[in-house]
């Protein structure tokens, strides 16, 4: 089987979904001659045509909403925002309308399209690069949200979001793209090739919508992450030695409730794990599920490890990280609470 | 009609095709300037600033231009400026350029995370900068730094502040180049593209609401104009006749994207400020004079209360982006040698000469003392420290300014990591 980075896993998505149907479009700013900034659209161009992947002008408003428009008529648009903090001048047509559109039309119109933006931080990339929105999406009814962790699931879950018949916000962790980087900065990033989850089937398939995975078994402590803080969490539990049973949400909604209940009702102690800021971050929302269905199962609160509540800073930026040290300190305190 | 039959074209109609704008030549193809129109310098003329607007709509097609081929400043846009003030403007270039090129090296000697230089485009910002007043505002983009350099800005803060080190003014929290100085008319950069240009519109109404007699400047680049931020600039601009000046930095490239993907239909960028009823001038982004004098058009007509102007500065980003970029990827190799109005430093230079102010020994000499000047604040701005060794901003800095106070919320989280 081929190995693939994350870029090439989701070019790979991309590629398939073009072969496989003549509706799918892909276009964004510098995604069409020169392939995407990231080069995830890479080659498209040339084997689809200018039709079919095209430049964008640097308007989010207009890539979302001319892509709407696309929906509307029958296609089945895969846009690229250049970086998810660039998503804002978008926002007004992703919650007012694409969201909704089937709701108030009563199904008469629908928006089946795909919005992938590179997410979080972990590349000096400043406030301005390296913001991870996604409690932005998921608060927002009418869309669905992903966060892949490695280059298997970002192509099986990116195909599986192009033929889903309602929106779908697809979050590419950046600092994932070459490597599966677990916030020991100081420490070389090992190579995707070197990971069993870059063994990726050349042709189609999917990764269903709203089904986590267990990356790690264990039986002290529940960590529920997503995205690049699946790694860090792996580093956390075997910097610390302790047993700590790591579960990759995948998509964020439609969430896997089931899986979150019985890892936490066996150990019977909860972090939640995301970049983003704290405070109404989606980590809140885990945590209240974990509350109202574990209750009874808890030995200690559930803790929350998350980027602080400030703009993501560039000189800071490890300070800022929640890396595998504040993890591991919250794995020790989780441990001891009573 | 039945649903078979929708959207199907009887026979006697063609099938519609999509159109996508192409560049005239890419990679590995002979660069081809061919469509960019160039008047004969002095060729254009000189309206007095209370015009009509509608009567100069063809200055948003033509190109204003002082400097012709023998290096002679000659027709009605010739500006009042000394041997003495292009001199000044010339080392303002000079150190710009020299400036772009240690940080540009810092960055590839990992002193930085990142840089954008400015070749080829630094007559828009240095000349633009000395025909402003020292109180008016500038909301600029990352690509203005002569804004900061002709105001005699200590290039050691710059650099501070590209090296995230513990005098950066900005505390660590901005990516390099993300300047900010209130004292020298220079808003806090953003990053994000064309946010920028609508508030220098409120800036500028706020000036009149108050009675004031400062004036803004709006800046943007080609690529950017298609966001709505600037369309919603042109409107409140028009509506309010704020004063401000709206400046179009066209240098023909958005990162990979050529400008055609911007511009569409429209003939140039500055047309686009015909239909609100702006007057809108094309200039000759290279020719140091040409920038000056119609920049100073534009500030007297905000200054007088006439209102906006939209300017289109046609340049050519000789360079790359920044340095996450490689243009030798989506155009030809040698495309800016192929640029038809030349680069500004030289062209100046060649004016000086032709004028007797100037000498290829001065030149060279100039070069060497800039070039010291420029080695000496790095130095200095080294000492403070670098992105990843020396002094560096606290970590403390993270949780200040998010608001006036520090609410308790942050007080528990900057307790979290002990500072």
């Amino acid at each position: 089987m081929p190995r693939m980075t994350m870029i090439e896993a989701i070019r790979s998505a991309m590629d398939v979904a073009m072969g496989r149907d003549d509706d799918v479009v892909v276009f964004g700013e510098d995604v069409g001659f020169f392939g995407g900034v990231f080069r995830c659209t890479h080659g498209l161009q040339q084997k689809y045509g200018v039709s079919r992947c095209f430049d964008a002008p640097i308007s989010e408003s207009g890539i979302v909403g001319t892509a709407i428009g696309m929906a509307a008529y029958g296609l089945k648009p895969c846009v690229e925002i250049q970086f998810a903090d660039y998503m804002y001048p978008a926002y007004d047509q992703i919650v007012s309308e694409a969201a909704r559109l089937r709701y108030r039309s009563a199904g008469d119109f629908t928006c089946p399209m795909v919005i992938r933006m590179p997410t979080g931080g972990g590349i000096f990339g400043g406030q301005t690069h390296s913001q991870s929105p996604e409690a932005l999406f998921t608060h927002v009814a009418g869309l669905k949200t992903i966060v892949p962790s490695n280059p298997y699931d970002a192509k099986g879950l990116l195909i599986a979001a192009i033929e889903d018949p309602d929106p779908v916000i697809f979050l590419e962790p950046k600092r994932l793209y070459n490597g599966p980087f677990d916030g020991h900065h100081d420490k070389p990033v090992t190579a995707w090739s070197k990971h069993a989850l870059s063994e990726v089937p050349e042709g189609h398939y999917t990764v269903p919508l709203g089904q986590a995975v267990t990356r790690r078994e264990g039986a002290a402590v529940s960590i529920i992450a997503y995205g690049t803080m699946v790694h860090v969490a792996l580093a956390a539990a075997e910097d610390t030695g302790i047993d700590a049973e790591v579960i990759d949400l995948r998509t964020l909604v439609p969430l896997d409730l089931e899986a979150i209940v019985a890892s936490v009702e066996k150990t019977g102690r909860c972090i939640v794990l995301h970049e983003a800021t704290l405070t109404s971050g989606f980590g809140g929302e885990l945590a209240a599920l974990v509350q109202e269905h574990c209750f009874y199962h808890l030995e200690a609160p559930v803790m929350r490890v998350t980027g602080w509540d400030t703009p993501y800073p560039h000189a800071q930026e490890w300070d800022y990280f929640p890396g595998p040290a504040r993890l591991g300190q919250a794995l020790r305190d989780i441990m001891e609470a009573r | 009609m039945s649903s078979d039959e929708a959207g199907k074209a009887p026979a006697t109609i063609q099938p519609l095709k999509f159109h996508v704008p192409q560049p005239a030549s890419r990679p590995g193809e002979k660069p081809d300037f061919s469509d960019v129109v160039i008047p004969k310098a002095g060729s254009v003329a000189r309206p007095p600033v209370d015009v009509d607007p509608k009567d100069i709509r063809d200055l948003a097609y033509s190109i204003i231009r002082v400097l012709n081929r023998e290096g002679e400043a000659v027709g009605p846009w010739v500006p009042d400026l000394s041997p003495e003030d292009l001199v000044r403007g010339l080392r303002h270039m000079m150190t710009l350029r020299s400036f772009d090129a240690r940080m540009q090296m810092a960055q590839r000697q990992g002193k930085t995370s990142f840089y954008m230089q400015h070749t080829g485009e630094e007559a828009v910002s240095c000349a633009f900068r000395i025909a402003l007043g020292p109180h008016d505002m500038n909301f600029p983009t990352y690509r203005q730094a002569g804004l900061l350099i002709a105001h005699d800005y200590p290039l050691v803060d710059m650099m501070c502040q590209i090296y995230s080190n513990q005098r950066d003014p900005m505390k660590g929290r901005q990516l390099p180049v993300m300047y900010s100085s209130k004292e020298n008319g220079f808003f806090s950069i953003s990053g994000n593209l064309a946010t920028q240009f609508v508030q220098a519109v409120g800036w500028a109404m706020a000036s009149a609401i108050k009675n004031d007699t400062r004036i803004a400047a709006a800046w943007i680049g080609d690529g950017s104009t298609a966001e709505s931020d600037f369309h919603a600039a042109l409107v409140f601009a028009s509506t309010y006749k704020a004063p401000v000046v709206l400046n179009v930095v066209n240098n023909q490239w958005a990162i990979s994207t050529f400008q055609g993907i911007a511009r569409g239909g429209s003939g140039t960028f500055a047309a686009r400020g015909l239909g609100f009823g702006i007057p809108a001038l094309r200039v000759d982004g290279n020719d140091y004079l040409a920038v000056y004098a119609v920049a100073q058009w534009a500030i007297e007509r905000a200054r007088r209360n006439l209102g906006p102007t939209l300017v289109e500065y046609v340049t050519y980003r000789a360079g790359a982006h920044s340095t996450s970029d490689d243009p030798s990827a989506y155009r030809p190799k040698h495309e800016s040698d192929e640029w038809p109005l030349g680069d500004p430093l030289v062209r100046l230079k060649q004016h000086l000469i032709a004028i007797g102010a100037w000498s290829e020994e001065r030149h060279k000499q100039a070069e060497a003392e800039i070039l010291a000047t420029v080695i000496a604040a790095q130095k200095e701005a080294e000492s403070f420290g670098t992105l990843h060794s020396g002094g560096k901003p606290s970590a403390r800095d993270i949780f200040e300014d998010v608001y006036a106070e520090l609410p308790p919320h942050l007080r528990r989280q900057r307790q979290q990591i002990g500072v």
